[in-house]
């Protein structure tokens, strides 16, 4: 069941990557790109976290582990800039 | 591995790809950004959810002991989203940016914007 | 007590993150996580505001169960409303006066209420007496205003006690 359950959901985490990337591409103005960008950076971290589940390893866990918290960190240093204009004050 | 575990593995993964899918489908139906930022944060949130507890008790089962760092993305995820999801509408708010035509209660937004 | 260990939840959390992430518990990872634990807070403690504790820990973690079951139901409103093949949406800004004061407080409030049904915080005010909430299919203001006060407020002011 598993075997064609997990390319079932890849096959839908990479359907919601193209349309945030959609969404990406075609949303004017920086908070919604942003907004595009921080659901991209989630999604792929799913599909690491799913692909280490179809090679049955733990080594990609941490992978996604760090696209989470880096993809955090730019989002929030992301606002910041578009709050103050200055990112470092 | 017994069908029942199979089963409830499956059916949380499947749960997980629909609500993240579910999310970014938000993410390009909405009319405007405000209610666009209420599909990632809360179906792409309980999507993932399910998928890292699926994968929790697949790796678990799979390595014969209790796996639980992906419980760790999972915490991290629930604590970061609203943190981010309100710094961008803060700042949406500071670009004066606009939203839909019939959005209820525009005054009070208005008077956020002016306190800034 | 209080200079070498200022910070006894934070420590806690931070040797549960290092075992974690190291997925085990044998004695060498357990005496590094613990050595960790004492040293970062006591290297960090004065980057620190300080903030209200929790109180009443079992009420934090009945409040933490709430939560839980409250993002599953938000998430079945929004899937609800974004599947209909003609979009119906209400949205609102809608504003909260705040009785809790202190930051800590506010945010855990603010970060509930994005997770939950169909609302998301968008602002604070300057002098923290107000939320600004986006909301995606208003129906009634003040029951919404009371539910939210009623349900998140009220038991983090117990929490907290402040």
């Amino acid at each position: 069941m598993l075997s064609w359950v997990i390319p079932l959901v890849f096959a839908m985490l990479c359907l919601a990557m193209l349309m945030n990337l959609w969404s990406l591409h075609t949303r004017s103005g920086l908070p919604d790109r942003v907004l595009a960008l921080d659901t991209l950076y989630i999604n792929s971290s799913a599909l690491i976290i799913l692909f280490g589940l179809w090679k049955s390893t733990e080594l990609y866990f941490e992978a996604a582990l760090l696209i989470a918290l880096l993809g955090f960190v730019s989002t929030v240093a992301v606002c910041k800039y578009m709050l103050r204009g200055d990112i470092i004050e | 591995m017994p069908f029942w575990f199979e089963l409830i593995v499956s059916l949380l993964l499947l749960g997980g790809g629909a609500f993240i899918l579910l999310g970014s489908l938000g993410l390009v139906r909405m009319p405007d950004f405000y209610t666009r930022m209420h599909a990632p944060t809360k179906a792409t949130t309980l999507g993932m959810w399910g998928l890292l507890v699926g994968a929790l008790l697949l790796s678990s089962w799979n390595s014969g002991v209790l796996s639980m760092n992906q419980l760790l993305i999972a915490v991290f995820l629930l604590l970061t989203t609203p943190v981010s999801t309100h710094m961008l509408a803060k700042g949406a708010l500071h670009h004066r940016l606009e939203w839909d035509k019939n959005t209820q209660g525009q005054e009070h937004a208005k008077r956020f914007m002016d306190d800034q | 007590m209080r200079t070498w260990l200022p910070l006894p939840y934070t420590s806690l959390l931070l040797l549960l993150v290092w075992l974690l992430l190291n997925q085990t518990v044998a004695p060498g990872h357990l005496l590094l996580g613990s050595v960790l634990a004492l040293t970062i807070p006591l290297l960090t403690m004065h980057l620190r505001n300080p903030q209200p504790a929790i109180r009443h820990p079992i009420k934090a973690l009945m409040f933490l169960f709430r939560v839980l079951w409250d993002i599953l139901v938000a998430n079945m409103e929004v899937a609800r409303l974004m599947l209909r093949p003609k979009l119906k949406l209400r949205p609102a800004f809608v504003e909260v006066p705040l009785d809790i004061t202190r930051d800590f407080p506010i945010t855990v409030l603010a970060s509930t209420i994005s997770l939950t049904p169909g609302t998301l915080s968008a602002d604070v005010s300057a002098d923290r007496s107000r939320l600004l909430l986006h909301v995606l299919d208003l129906e009634d203001e003040a029951q919404l205003i009371a539910t939210i006060k009623h349900r998140y407020e009220t038991p983090l002011r117990e929490i907290f006690e402040c």
